[in-house]
């Protein structure tokens, strides 16, 4: 079972009855597997602040609830996550965030363990699927135990691996009746004085058990060298250093620093290994305690690994062939997708544009180059306005950002936009999913995470409502209609909303036959610049792979010889 | 056969090496063998470079990754993709190579060149290497698509699953339409 399959298969067992998420790698599976339980209303929010207060009114309601996100989420949650530390719970509540070491998905590798320690929420932290589950009904436990929210800490070799996870039974909970109580539920400053009160003591009284706690684990072999580590890194230690004594903390927030104390005691050199900031060395070395290594022997960026930590304690490693490095092969639009037509156009028109948070900021690459920024969600529109305001130049910036971010918080931005005077073009790509976490349903959809039927919300007139008059929709794939749109409305001096309408290739049949490049091809490589990964250069000309192709038509469009047609076979 | 097997499965990102890496965790599971796999998702895998590590050990499996030198098998589902993860193949490691070429975008627009003595260094550097045409066979089973399964075939010579185990994990986690399909594959695989 996947790590994240692991975390959903633990909120089912727990008896988890309302899930509300924003999709986010790597954490989308958990939210997409609790939505094939039946038992469970799941569902994808707009974004990760609406699905943390989401989980909250649930779990004050009287049921246990989950959200999940990735590390870059809990940024546009952490309003709702600061308070609802102080008001705590009624039905068990975790927030469950995935973090990205390495940057395999995401802009950035912030340390979301900082997250809890700063709003005093405990946190925990498995090393693999089995613990996923395991922890998972364990944090609602704790949750209620204490009255607190709890953050489950992963990142993405944690959710992204499989591992051999026993089933149990779901556990059906009676709703706890709602009592109305506003000393804990209505932070106002008069009571969220008293709140934090409370808070702090509840973070005191978790610090003193959590060394009993067992999401912990000594391992004592060898006394020379001690090991405090945790989740995915535990691993890498167990596979580098099996002869080493180890302290595996699961609770990472308040560490447990009894047993931090007694097992530094125990061995002559005590090490902290950990991925991302020193956030244990920080706080152990605090405490009094001499480490013999921690962050001058591992760096703070990227993943670890076994050899990492064998190199660092001068141990041999597998002997392993060199090669000269092979040319890279970064992620690229797929052969169809309707953004390429539309990045095209800007790339042509040498728009400066305001990228966001999508599959299309890979259009950022030769040979589309067409975006120049990439921030946050929702970024795209409000940078835009921005540099508008800064220049005064509204005609050859744009700001281009998907359905589902325009969702996200892209909506706010616009409305800000149209508010404060912008001239600008906003370009919506509207393809009905969003598609780089896995296509999940999002408001535009027409269906909700659970595949049932849903409104469908159209951009068009809710930008419309904000008060925009001018809103074109244009087909992607139509590279005059999207040059005129693009041309037209970029030189209007009011602000304009650009719709491109076409469904992401991945969610719909393609029914069209493929192209094919006929002999009297003048070898121009026009094709070759819209990046389709269907055309490659073989034999010395441009030469579309058949198999590859799904007949989209845009190199046919931008072909001035007209030598690029539909074949005449079957449709695949 | 010890049933300790580190086994690296490399592609580009469409290619399935996904399935064929749940089909290997799933056989591992139904042996009773501890096993871990560490897989991809996200942006990487719109026609990127992808991995998937599969590690399998009676006696229990630590790091889900296989580090360089460290991989029993390597399963190319490319040839640049086996060039680039050589480095994880251990001392008289065996590779299962698709001789299938899929340029990637900086050599179509002519920043950087496909490698001309791939073979050449896999052959050099590799304990044995078994190097063939599986886009070609899979097309000759019927879909493109199984490639994934006749290099499964191809690969099934060293590990230590019997041909029943495999057919039993092909129809237990192949959509019933396929299974012939995927049957057939990776017979043909097995006898390359």
């Amino acid at each position: 079972m996947l790590g994240n399959e692991a975390f959903a298969r633990g909120a089912y067992e727990a008896g988890v009855k309302v899930v509300s998420s924003y999709p986010g790698t790597p954490s989308t599976e958990v939210t997409e597997t609790m939505a094939k339980y039946k038992e469970v209303h799941t569902e994808w929010a707009p974004n990760e602040k609406c699905g943390v207060e989401v989980a909250i009114g649930a779990s004050v309601g009287g049921v246990r609830s989950l959200s999940t996100m990735k590390h870059v989420g809990l940024n546009v949650a952490a309003d709702p996550f600061f308070t609802a530390a102080y008001t705590g719970v009624t039905g068990g509540a975790v927030i469950l965030v995935a973090d990205d070491n390495g940057c395999h998905s995401s802009q950035n590798e912030q340390d979301s363990r900082y997250y809890g320690k700063s709003a005093g929420v405990p946190v925990l932290e498995p090393a693999d699927a089995a613990e996923c589950k395991e922890f998972m009904k364990k944090a609602y436990e704790l949750s209620e135990k204490y009255d607190t929210i709890v953050l489950m800490r992963s990142n993405t070799r944690v959710s992204h691996s499989r591992g051999i996870v026993e089933l149990g039974e779901r556990e059906e909970r009676k709703v706890i009746p709602y009592v109305k109580d506003i000393q804990k539920h209505v932070a106002m400053p008069a009571m969220a004085r008293k709140l934090h009160v409370a808070q702090e003591a509840r973070m005191k009284k978790i610090e003193e058990d959590s060394s009993a706690m067992d999401f912990n684990r000594v391992e004592m072999k060898d006394t020379k060298v001690g090991i405090i580590t945790s989740g995915i890194c535990y691993q890498y230690v167990k596979e580098a250093l099996p002869e080493a004594s180890v302290l595996k903390m699961g609770i990472i927030n308040p560490l447990p620093k009894n047993l931090i104390a007694d097992f530094a005691s125990k061995v002559e050199n005590l090490y902290v290994i950990e991925e991302g900031d020193p956030f244990f060395e920080e706080q152990i070395r605090a405490m009094g305690i001499t480490l013999a290594g921690g962050k001058e022997l591992f760096t703070i960026q990227g993943e670890y690994s076994a050899n990492m930590i064998r190199e660092a304690f001068g141990l041999p490693v597998p002997a392993s062939v060199t090669v000269e490095d092979a040319p890279g092969r970064p992620p690229l639009l797929c052969a169809g997708c309707p953004h390429r037509g539309l990045f095209h156009v800007l790339n042509k028109l040498k728009k400066t544009v305001m990228g966001d948070i999508g599959c299309y900021t890979l259009s950022a690459l030769p040979p589309t180059s067409s975006i120049d920024s990439c921030l946050c969600m929702g970024a795209s529109i409000t940078m835009a306005h921005g540099f508008e305001m800064a220049t005064g130049n509204c005609t050859d910036v744009v700001a281009v950002l998907g359905d589902s971010t325009f969702f996200h918080s892209g909506i706010t931005g616009l409305v800000n936009m149209y508010y404060n005077g912008s001239k600008g073009t906003v370009i919506i790509l509207d393809n009905r999913i969003t598609g780089m976490t896995g296509h999940q349903q999002n408001p535009a959809s027409g269906k909700n995470a659970m595949g049932e039927e849903a409104p469908a919300i159209d951009i068009r007139t809710l930008c419309q409502a904000i008060g925009i008059k001018n809103v074109v929709e244009v087909d992607p794939l139509d590279i005059k209609a999207v040059e005129k749109a693009v041309k037209e409305e970029t030189a209007r001096e009011e602000l304009s909303v650009i719709i491109t309408k076409r469904p992401c290739v991945m969610i719909v049949k393609q029914t069209d036959p493929p192209y094919e490049i006929s002999e009297d091809c003048r070898n121009c490589k026009q094709c070759m610049k819209i990046g389709c990964p269907a055309i490659e250069y073989r034999d010395g000309k441009p030469f579309i792979i058949t198999d590859s192709c799904i007949g989209c038509g845009l190199c046919s469009q931008v072909c001035s010889f007209d030598v690029i047609k539909a074949c005449r076979k079957e449709a695949k | 056969m010890k049933a300790k097997k580190n086994i690296l499965i490399v592609g580009v990102g469409g290619q399935g090496t996904l399935l064929a890496s749940v089909l290997l965790g799933n056989l591992a599971l139904l042996k009773g063998f501890d096993v871990k796999l560490s897989e991809v998702h996200g942006m990487s895998q719109r026609g990127g470079s992808v991995v998937t590590h599969v590690k399998i050990d009676e006696e229990g499996v630590n790091s889900p990754l296989i580090e360089k030198g460290d991989a029993d098998v390597i399963i190319a589902f490319e040839k640049l993709e086996a060039y680039r993860w050589l480095p994880y193949l251990k001392e008289g490691g065996i590779m299962y190579v698709n001789t299938q070429e899929i340029v990637p975008m900086p050599v179509i627009l002519g920043q950087a060149k496909y490698p001309e003595n791939i073979d050449e260094v896999l052959k050099a550097n590799a304990g044995s290497i078994k190097a063939f045409d599986a886009h070609a066979i899979a097309e000759e089973c019927g879909s493109v698509k199984a490639v994934n399964v006749v290099l499964l075939g191809a690969a099934s010579n060293s590990m230590p699953f019997t041909e029943e185990e495999w057919m039993k994990v092909i129809e237990e986690n192949v959509k019933p339409k396929f299974i012939e399909l995927n049957k057939k594959a990776f017979s043909f695989g097995k006898e390359v």
